[in-house]
């Protein structure tokens, strides 16, 4: 009878689904909807926030004052879309404060892209074309994610993250043209967050166990390797015009399939930097760790006095 | 006169950079997201007023770009206030700098912007505005630590006592200063004393915590004499434009 029911409902929730309607905070979902939720939402807001890491380590050395109030802003941006998306999550029943303990306990993860060192200022450039960009195409997919909160969440992000990727592309455009020094920067920023921005779509769908129930539920709508072709296609002439290359000897234009075939990722390497052994990967979450627990007397003050307040007004 | 004005306007420019270059060494450090914001906020609305005044400096120079001015000019060069390139240290420490500071910035602008300079007056309305919220911001952080914990008080009444000794120059007139009064561009900093205390006072009051005794006074950041900080704020901030005097960024 239980059993009945719940499949009833379950098969309700599927009907609502299948007919692209949305799912709000308060409708009914399975538990592994839920589930699926909160990991995906909540990784994504923990990416937004750590990959303010990366970038944040130029903003003191930023070249120019405009440049300097771009990338500024940009990583506040990254802020607000994080903040943003930890409150998708919390109506699912979740709190931020339990949130940022997953994060720091390794239970939730966040891009493994952040876990590469920002070694030049044509990184900012790389990151904002090639980091973002990736990140667009993600998301623009997931507009139509069936979860009301964040599909909306998405066309808000979305707006800004394009910003974001003009701005980047246009530092790599005006240094692939500057000095030959500056034109070997951004070449090499470009050789070193190609292969990482093209793994930010994770694992080959062959190898991906949840994208099943994900595309079933409507919270995923593209696979990996669909959202990873639609990147590289777009992507590769953008190299192009602005006289970069990029570093795959495989990579050619197919005729037949219409799109660009390219080379192998090196697996061992998304693994491992997944798994929490990649080059910044301590230094990331450390970081993180320490703005929170530096904050913690500043916390417990604002807190003490707001109840001191309550006292007052009662 | 043009000299003058320049090196008037540089100081109110370079104020505005290196409090601006301070604030942005919280991006990603703050004790909540909500806070990490704000900070970011503070920090580009001095980007933009140091720009501003440093697009207004490049008009009157003549000859240096704005970008040439920030990253371009060494340590004895730069005439902003000792106070605002005191490092961050903390949080509270943070706020306390802030608040002395903002209660003075915000009393300065209000006062500029009745300089016959328009250009001055224009940019002093501008930043106001937003000055007005930085101060906000720093006296209500100020009250809620220093009537906080008995840990957040103690903390910073010792950066209250840490910080004082910076506060007394903001109020001192140089031949620059007396030569801009004179002529209704600049303002008198001597006139603002009484205002400041005032704002200081009542906002210690309300934080719980004690106005420290003055002791020594230092002096002489508006001209080029600096503590021992700007110049590591300097070498990073200008290490690019240093290292690549021929490229464009
Ligand atoms: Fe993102
Ligand atoms: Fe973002
Ligand atoms: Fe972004």
């Amino acid at each position: 009878m239980q059993n009945n029911i719940l499949t009833m409902t379950e098969e309700k929730f599927q009907i609502r689904i299948d007919k692209e309607e949305k799912i709000e905070p308060k409708d009914w979902m399975p538990e592994g909807y839920r589930k699926h939720l909160i990991r995906q939402i909540s990784q994504h807001a923990h990416s937004e926030i750590i990959g303010m890491q990366p970038e944040g380590n130029w903003i003191s050395r930023a070249p120019s004052l405009r440049a300097k109030m771009i990338l500024l802003a940009k990583v506040q941006d990254e802020a607000g879309h994080g903040l943003y998306l930890y409150s998708a999550c919390e109506t699912l029943g979740i709190s931020r404060q339990e949130l940022v303990s997953q994060l720091h306990s390794g239970k939730a993860k966040y891009s493994s892209i952040f876990n590469y060192p920002t070694l030049s200022w044509a990184d900012m450039g790389a990151i904002g074309w090639l980091v973002d960009g990736a990140a667009i195409v993600n998301q623009v997919s997931l507009q139509r994610t069936s979860f009301g909160p964040y599909s909306r969440g998405m066309v808000k992000i979305c707006k800004e993250e394009s910003f974001h990727q003009r701005q980047g592309y246009e530092i790599m455009a005006q240094m692939a043209k500057g000095t030959s020094e500056q034109k070997a920067m951004a070449q090499d920023a470009l050789n070193r967050f190609w292969w990482p921005s093209i793994m930010m779509f994770g694992p080959n769908d062959s190898d991906s166990p949840r994208t099943g129930n994900a595309m079933k539920w409507k919270i995923k709508r593209k696979t990996n390797d669909e959202l990873r072709q639609e990147f590289i296609d777009k992507t590769v002439n953008q190299a192009e015009i602005i006289g970069l290359t990029i570093p795959d000897k495989d990579l050619k234009w197919n005729e037949q399939r219409q799109h660009y075939d390219f080379g192998e990722m090196d697996w061992d390497e998304f693994w491992n930097v997944v798994n929490g052994n990649g080059p910044c990967n301590k230094q990331r979450l450390n970081h993180h760790k320490k703005a929170h627990d530096d904050g913690q007397w500043v916390r417990e003050a604002a807190k003490s006095y707001a109840q001191k307040q309550e006292l007052i007004a009662n | 006169m043009d000299n003058e004005l320049l090196n008037y306007t540089l100081r109110i420019a370079d104020n505005s950079l290196i409090l601006g270059q301070r604030m942005s060494e919280w991006c990603s450090k703050g004790p909540t997201l909500e806070e990490d914001i704000a900070l970011s906020n503070i920090s580009l609305d001095l980007f933009g007023q140091a720009n501003g005044f440093y697009s207004y400096a490049s008009q009157l120079d003549g000859n240096k770009s704005p970008d040439d001015l920030a990253f371009l000019r060494n340590e004895r060069e730069f005439f902003n206030q000792q106070i605002v390139e005191l490092e961050n240290i903390d949080f509270g420490n943070t706020i306390v700098r802030n608040f002395l500071y903002d209660s003075y910035n915000f009393l300065f602008y209000s006062s500029l912007k009745n300089s016959k300079d328009d250009t001055l007056s224009a940019l002093a309305s501008k930043s106001l505005k937003e000055v007005k919220y930085h101060l906000r911001h720093s006296k209500n952080w100020l009250i809620r630590l220093g009537d906080g914990t008995e840990f957040s008080k103690q903390k910073v009444q010792q950066s209250l006592e840490d910080i004082w000794q910076y506060t007394h120059d903001m109020f001192s007139m140089d031949e620059i200063d007396n030569k801009m009064y004179k002529l209704n561009i600049g303002i008198n900093n001597s006139h603002l004393k009484d205002e400041w205390d005032k704002i200081i006072d009542e906002t210690l009051l309300e934080a719980k915590l004690v106005r420290p005794e003055d002791g020594y006074k230092a002096k002489g950041g508006k001209n080029g004499m600096h503590t021992e900080h700007l110049g590591f704020l300097l070498a990073e901030m200008q290490f690019l434009q240093r290292a690549h005097p021929n490229a464009k960024w």
